[in-house]
């Protein structure tokens, strides 16, 4: 196994600054999920300039919708959903302070040129090992848009969860350098 | 002749069964594949992708969490014998009902919404999408597939011209797993449909992921054109999650139909390496 830099969130600049796309991280602290449908709403509150529910300074988002908790259960399958269908939401979040972001598949340029400006970085999760990450979150608690179900936002408490850095500050883009080195 | 009576009452509690099962087990085949495919990935990481897999479906088998979060819109396939008499209510009605059960009671996601713009989810996985053959005699086989999003928004068709013929069918197809990238979580199983018209080659492919995985097409030329395909997916690089390696694609399945002299339909549905199926016959 490749070492894993530790992190805890809130994440500070000068962590951040260190992170080079293709570096194995384990995460620990709070991280907020959301996907879709609460993107959209934030994003109306933004433009409303109305407060939300949480304060996204220094913080990750995993784009993730669970599978239920069973009774005496933490949380269901939590794996990454595509982050791309968030491409269009995330530079109002990063205005706000978004500190970094969790999901699976490549971001559009726009955003790889906004993690630069803002200097937030982008994590991939093993996607579709829903049971196995689901492990390493060790409290889950629904805080806004309960009505959405799967889609509310959830403040869950991780233990070294395991992510990639795929784009980092410097323009770094993981899938990107290692397609080209194994494409023949 | 006497026609077999099944009640469909026992189609409900089938799918109820099913629904749950398909979700957390992963298929002998494919993790019998996940094995053979990561003595052969060269990336580092591309070979931690596969081992955290294998202990995902470990987990999940054990823990009965699902492999996914991801549990699907339901897709049904339902081969019918013409000697059957359902009895007891609506037939769709009991599959449906099945899902409903089999989604509550095994804590799977409800990821399908009522109205494609309204945007509200059902609450309850339902309706299935369901695909009903009639086939000659007494049997009834139900076989479900809870389908990901990630991987369906992957999948694409084009109506090709005879012209293009096999070379414009390979290059649809590379183009399209080219730019799906990371997004249907590889490795991949690759449907694809030739042939038809419009409606039925987006079923073919999606029929093709129902093989048993890497199981060839009966027809030599589809079969060597699978083989062909499977390896140059492979060589576009991508890799396990899209992290760069050998592997990309774990199979290639083809399904043919006959076409009109004008056209040259061609569909893509891709599958996750959460290839989730499963099968019952009454």
């Amino acid at each position: 196994m490749r070492t894993s830099i530790i992190l805890k969130t809130p994440l500070k600049n000068e962590e951040i600054a260190k992170l080079k796309a293709g570096d194995s991280v384990s995460i620990s602290g709070v991280i907020y999920s959301f996907r879709d449908a609460a993107h959209k709403k934030l994003i109306d509150l933004i433009i409303q300039k109305k407060p939300l529910p949480f304060n996204l300074s220094g913080q990750i988002v995993y784009y993730m919708g669970p599978s239920p908790a069973k009774p005496g259960a933490v949380i269901g399958a939590a794996g990454p959903t595509t982050s791309s269908r968030m491409d269009v939401y995330t530079q109002y979040l990063l205005e706000q302070g978004l500190a970094g972001m969790i999901g699976k598949g490549s971001r559009s340029m726009e955003v790889k040129q906004a993690l630069k400006k803002y200097k937030a970085v982008y994590f991939a999760a093993i996607g579709g090992a829903g049971a196995y990450l689901s492990q390493r979150i060790k409290k889950a608690e629904v805080i806004a848009f309960s009505d959405f179900g799967p889609e509310a936002i959830r403040r869950l408490e991780v233990e070294n969860f395991p992510a990639i850095v795929i784009n980092d500050i410097f323009g770094g883009d993981l899938y990107q350098q290692t397609r080209e080195k194994y494409k023949l | 002749m006497e026609r077999r009576i099944i009640e469909v009452g026992k189609i409900t509690e089938a799918v109820r069964n099913l629904c749950q099962e398909a979700n957390t087990q992963l298929p002998p085949d494919v993790i019998a594949k996940l094995k053979q495919a990561s003595l052969k990935e060269e990336s580092s990481l591309g070979k931690e992708v596969f081992s955290q897999l294998l202990e995902n479906a470990e987990i999940s088998s054990q823990s009965k969490i699902p492999l996914c979060q991801d549990t699907g819109l339901v897709v049904v396939f339902v081969e019918l014998g013409q000697e059957i008499n359902l009895i007891g209510g609506s037939f769709y009605d009991a599959i449906n009902e099945g899902v409903r059960q089999g989604y509550k009671q095994g804590y799977l996601r409800n990821s399908v919404l009522s109205c494609p713009l309204e945007r509200e989810n059902t609450n309850d996985n339902t309706p299935a999408i369901i695909h009903t053959e009639i086939t000659s005699g007494d049997k009834l086989k139900i076989t479900i597939v809870p389908k990901g999003g990630g991987s369906e928004n992957s999948s694409g068709m084009c109506m090709l011209t005879p012209a293009d013929g096999i070379r414009g069918i390979k290059q649809f197809v590379l183009q399209q797993i080219e730019s799906a990238g990371a997004n249907p979580c590889p490795p991949i199983i690759v449907g694809i449909g030739i042939g038809g018209n419009f409606e039925k080659v987006a079923f073919l492919a999606k029929k093709a992921l129902l093989r048993e995985i890497g199981e060839p097409n009966k027809n030599r030329s589809y079969a060597e054109l699978e083989e062909e395909l499977l390896c140059e997916i492979n060589n576009l690089g991508i890799g396990p999650q899209g992290l760069g390696g050998r592997i990309t694609a774990l199979a290639v399945h083809i399904e043919a139909y006959p076409c009109h002299i004008a056209s040259l339909p061609v569909a893509v549905n891709i599958q996750c390496h959460a290839s989730r199926h499963k099968e019952i016959i009454f």
